[in-house]
């Protein structure tokens, strides 16, 4: 626009800034939409992930219950291999790392990570009851007798 | 008896509250003119009582008095008094009084030193603000009431979650209190000027300083709690994009939008409908934070003090305050009348691309915080992370960004591109020149890449404002601008230089082993136990080296509270001029094959090199700041103007009386 060119009539800049930030926002409402689409991590219990696996290296989030008898920490000293189970599957998982100090045997985990080819669960992190007010949600989730359930059946 | 005492002040509050929306409301009617008076006072009254149950509510806690339910769920005799003080605001009940205690403080502000706007638009909005605060009352007097007592009184409290005891956590809350709240302002503000079609220059100079206000302790709350984030939980991450950090991201978006579009506003009278409808979406933000994060229905590594049925209360008040805004803004946005025009190329255009740009990024995080319940009602549980939020909301950062480098120089209403030849030739030059040299470092990711190359273009077109200017003359408001923009390029430094630059090491370490992270050489020198005055340790010395200087010793530790039973690691942190050695220490390697020949044991270690990381938090104390410089130069400003009217006043009443 040169100098000389008049502005907008007030009523058409109104009209061509809401069209502005409609647009804007439109923009990211789609490009948010179709981004969540491909970027948001799926929750998956065991019997789920072997049934209906995703894709290899994909992030997804897996919930169940930490089998007894399974912890074996490697040589290395800080990672772990362990099987979680939810009574009708059992997927085996690794994790490098610190462990939340509420993972134990027998009770309920969250493992945010990737499946390998081998079909190993590679964890980056644990979501572990962290204390009596946190609980991650997906376990909560799990009825009372659900888990009981588990847990006597990974015994 | 103080219990009953907070109780019976805050009962009265809301009382005066109701007074202050009723008495507000009748006075814009033809015949209720004299009941504007009641209106400030009441208002004033209102935050005093509010802060007096805040402070029966500490006293209690001080005290330890066990008869009280919030203090016994949430306090031990034995805490150190600053924690048994923290944890007056540290659980759902008292976090909430710590919330009217805030609007009731900053409407008794309002009521008190606000004179520029006329009056009835000034009735309007402590209505407005009575309107919101007595909902939140209604919530804490029925649903949440600090003040329940317990009979019997238990021997001996629950104690406060070991995570929450820590210093900075002390005053992280309050702080991000008093930005939520403080935007319950500007709400009210927006409110009122749509009730009585008051939105001008007027309107939004008076509404700025309040708005700055909270958004600096906005700005330094996200800060503090991004840094809390980062040595408490250990996990050397300093944003998760977690709900509760998306809820007070959510708010300073939106009230960064505002401040800027009240300063077109303001300057120009120009975006007046536009910046109404950001006073609504602000608070409400603040609104829909607070509803995620109380309730519980979203996740998160720090959710405390969560009750689902809370969330209901919230939800209600929340589709009340906010619908009853939209559907006000819906009625009037027709009648407030177009603002000032301007071109493409001016200062207002500039500022109104920023606007829609922060707007955007607040529909994103909005989305995708939102975006797990969506997925979760249709039978799918999902949850969003980093890969969403990063790039997608880089979309839109970085031509922000990028506007953000010429934007300050343009001329308001009409420029020409010719003249910033050279502003606009520098930024560009230095974006090549750091372009090119990262990527010759290589084996840096896009994301880091691209803010490693924004971030001196930044800095350097920060301060270019100040070229050719008196620095003496250059008003406040100016230099606390070029401050937060020059903090954004500081903090967008230590953002990228962490996630391209960061070591890490993970070991199982026996005491006397070394491992190297970075240039750092760091030894295990022995593990001890250590205690406290509520928990146990274990705990790593560590020597570490840089690049084969002098050891500096470091204490990571494994901590046992026991009241309420429970382990945390406490990361142990050096910092250099140049970057940051975090630390943290796990648990000591179970199984026989650890067991070393002498039998001492192995210990978890996680080491990482950190350069540039403290970058981020000076940033975001910059930014601070600089609202702060801004904040003293306009309320500075609108004194002298003050002054200066009531001179102008005075004089020409002198010569009304000599003349005329």
């Amino acid at each position: 626009m040169t100098p000389a060119a008049p502005p907008l009539k007030a009523k058409h800049q109104r009209l061509v800034l809401l069209a502005i930030a409609m647009v804007a926002l439109i923009g990211a409402a789609i490009l948010a939409v179709w981004a969540l689409r491909s970027q948001a991590s799926y929750f998956y219990v065991p019997s789920d992930l072997v049934a209906n696996p995703p894709e290899t290296g994909r992030a997804v989030r897996l919930g169940g219950m930490v089998e007894k008898g399974s912890m074996k920490t490697a040589a290395d000293g800080v990672t772990v291999d362990f099987i979680v189970g939810d009574g009708k599957a059992r997927v085996p998982v690794r994790f490098s790392g610190i462990r939340p100090e509420l993972f134990v045997e027998g009770s309920g985990v969250v493992a945010e990570g990737h499946l390998e080819p081998g079909g190993t669960f590679i964890a980056d992190n644990l979501l572990a009851k962290h204390d009596e007010k946190y609980v991650p949600r997906e376990l909560k989730d799990m009825s009372d007798a659900q888990a009981r359930k588990t847990v006597a059946e990974t015994k | 008896m103080i219990a009953e005492f907070g109780l019976a002040a805050l009962w009265l509050a809301a009382a005066l509250a109701a007074l202050q929306l009723l008495a507000g409301a009748l006075a814009l009617t033809p015949n209720g003119g004299r009941l504007a008076a009641v209106v400030r006072p009441a208002a004033v009254v209102q935050g005093l009582l509010c802060a007096t149950a805040f402070a029966a509510l500490i006293w209690l806690f001080a005290q330890t008095d066990l008869s009280v339910k919030l203090v016994a769920e949430n306090s031990h005799s034995a805490k150190p008094l600053i924690y048994k003080l923290a944890g007056t605001w540290g659980n759902h009940e008292g976090s909430m009084l710590l919330w009217v205690t805030v609007m009731g403080l900053a409407g008794a502000g309002v009521a008190l030193v606000e004179r520029r706007l006329p009056e009835p638009t000034m009735l309007a909005t402590l209505a407005g603000q009575a309107f919101v605060s007595l909902g939140f009352y209604a919530f804490l007097l029925f649903s949440s009431n600090p003040f329940t007592r317990l009979d019997p009184a238990p021997p001996e409290g629950n104690g406060l979650n070991p995570l929450l005891q820590d210093p900075g956590l002390a005053f992280h809350p309050p702080t991000l209190y008093l930005g939520y709240v403080g935007l319950s302002i500007a709400f009210s503000f927006a409110i009122g000027a749509l009730i009585t079609r008051e939105v001008g220059p007027a309107f939004a100079r008076a509404m700025r300083p309040w708005v700055l206000g909270a958004w600096i302790f906005l700005t330094l709350g996200i800060t503090a709690g991004s840094y809390w984030a980062y040595y408490v939980l250990g996990w050397g991450g300093w944003w998760f994009w977690d709900p509760v950090e998306n809820a007070s991201l959510m708010p300073w978006l939106a009230a960064t939008a505002l401040l800027h579009s009240a300063s077109v506003l303001a300057a120009r009278d120009a975006l007046r409908a536009w910046t109404v409808m950001l006073g609504v979406v602000a608070f409400s933000m603040s609104m829909v934070g607070t509803f995620l994060v109380r309730s519980g229905i979203l996740t998160s590594v720090h959710a405390f003090a969560v009750d689902p049925k809370r969330g209901t209360f919230i939800l209600a008040l929340l589709a009340i305050n906010i619908g009853s805004a939209l559907a006000l803004f819906g009625l009037r946005a027709g009648t407030v009348t177009e603002g000032e025009r301007f071109s493409v190329k001016s200062r207002e255009a500039a500022l109104v691309f920023n606007n829609v740009m922060l707007s955007a990024i607040l529909g994103i995080v909005l989305i995708g915080t939102l975006y797990p319940l969506v997925t979760e009602a249709m039978g799918e549980k999902v949850s969003v992370g980093p890969p969403y939020f990063n790039p997608v909301s880089a979309v839109f950062a970085v031509p922000m960004l990028l506007v953000l480098m010429v934007g300050p120089m343009l001329r308001w209403r009409r420029d020409w591109m010719a003249r910033h030849k050279r502003a606009i030739l520098i930024p560009l030059g230095l974006i090549a020149v750091s372009a090119v040299a990262f990527l010759f470092v290589g084996q840096i990711g896009l994301m880091p890449l691209i803010g490693l190359t924004l971030a001196p273009a930044l800095a350097v077109a920060s301060v270019l404002p100040l070229k050719h200017r008196k620095l003496r003359l250059v008003p406040l408001a100016t230099w606390g601008m070029v401050v937060a923009h020059f903090g954004v390029a500081v903090a967008l430094a230590g953002m990228a230089c962490d996630s391209a630059f960061s070591r890490q090491h993970l070991i199982a370490a026996r005491p006397g082993d070394t491992a190297t992270v970075g240039p750092w050489t760091i030894r295990l020198a022995r593990v001890s136990p250590v205690a406290g005055p509520n928990w146990t340790a274990m705990e790593g010395e560590l020597e570490a080296s840089y690049a084969g200087g002098a050891p500096v010793l470091l204490r990571p530790q494994s901590r046992n509270f026991w009241a309420p039973p429970q382990n945390t690691t406490v990361s142990a942190l050096h910092t250099r001029w140049n970057g940051q050695l975090y630390t943290v220490m796990g648990d000591e390697v179970q199984g026989t094959q650890s067991t070393g020949p002498d039998g001492t044991g192995r210990w978890q270690l996680r080491l990482w090199w950190k350069p540039f990381v403290p970058l981020i938090w000076y940033g975001g104390g910059l930014i601070a700041l600089g609202g702060l410089l801004a904040l003293i130069g306009r309320v500075a400003d609108d004194l002298r103007r003050i002054r200066v009217k009531a001179k102008v006043a005075y004089r020409r009443e002198q010569q009304g009386r000599g003349g005329a």
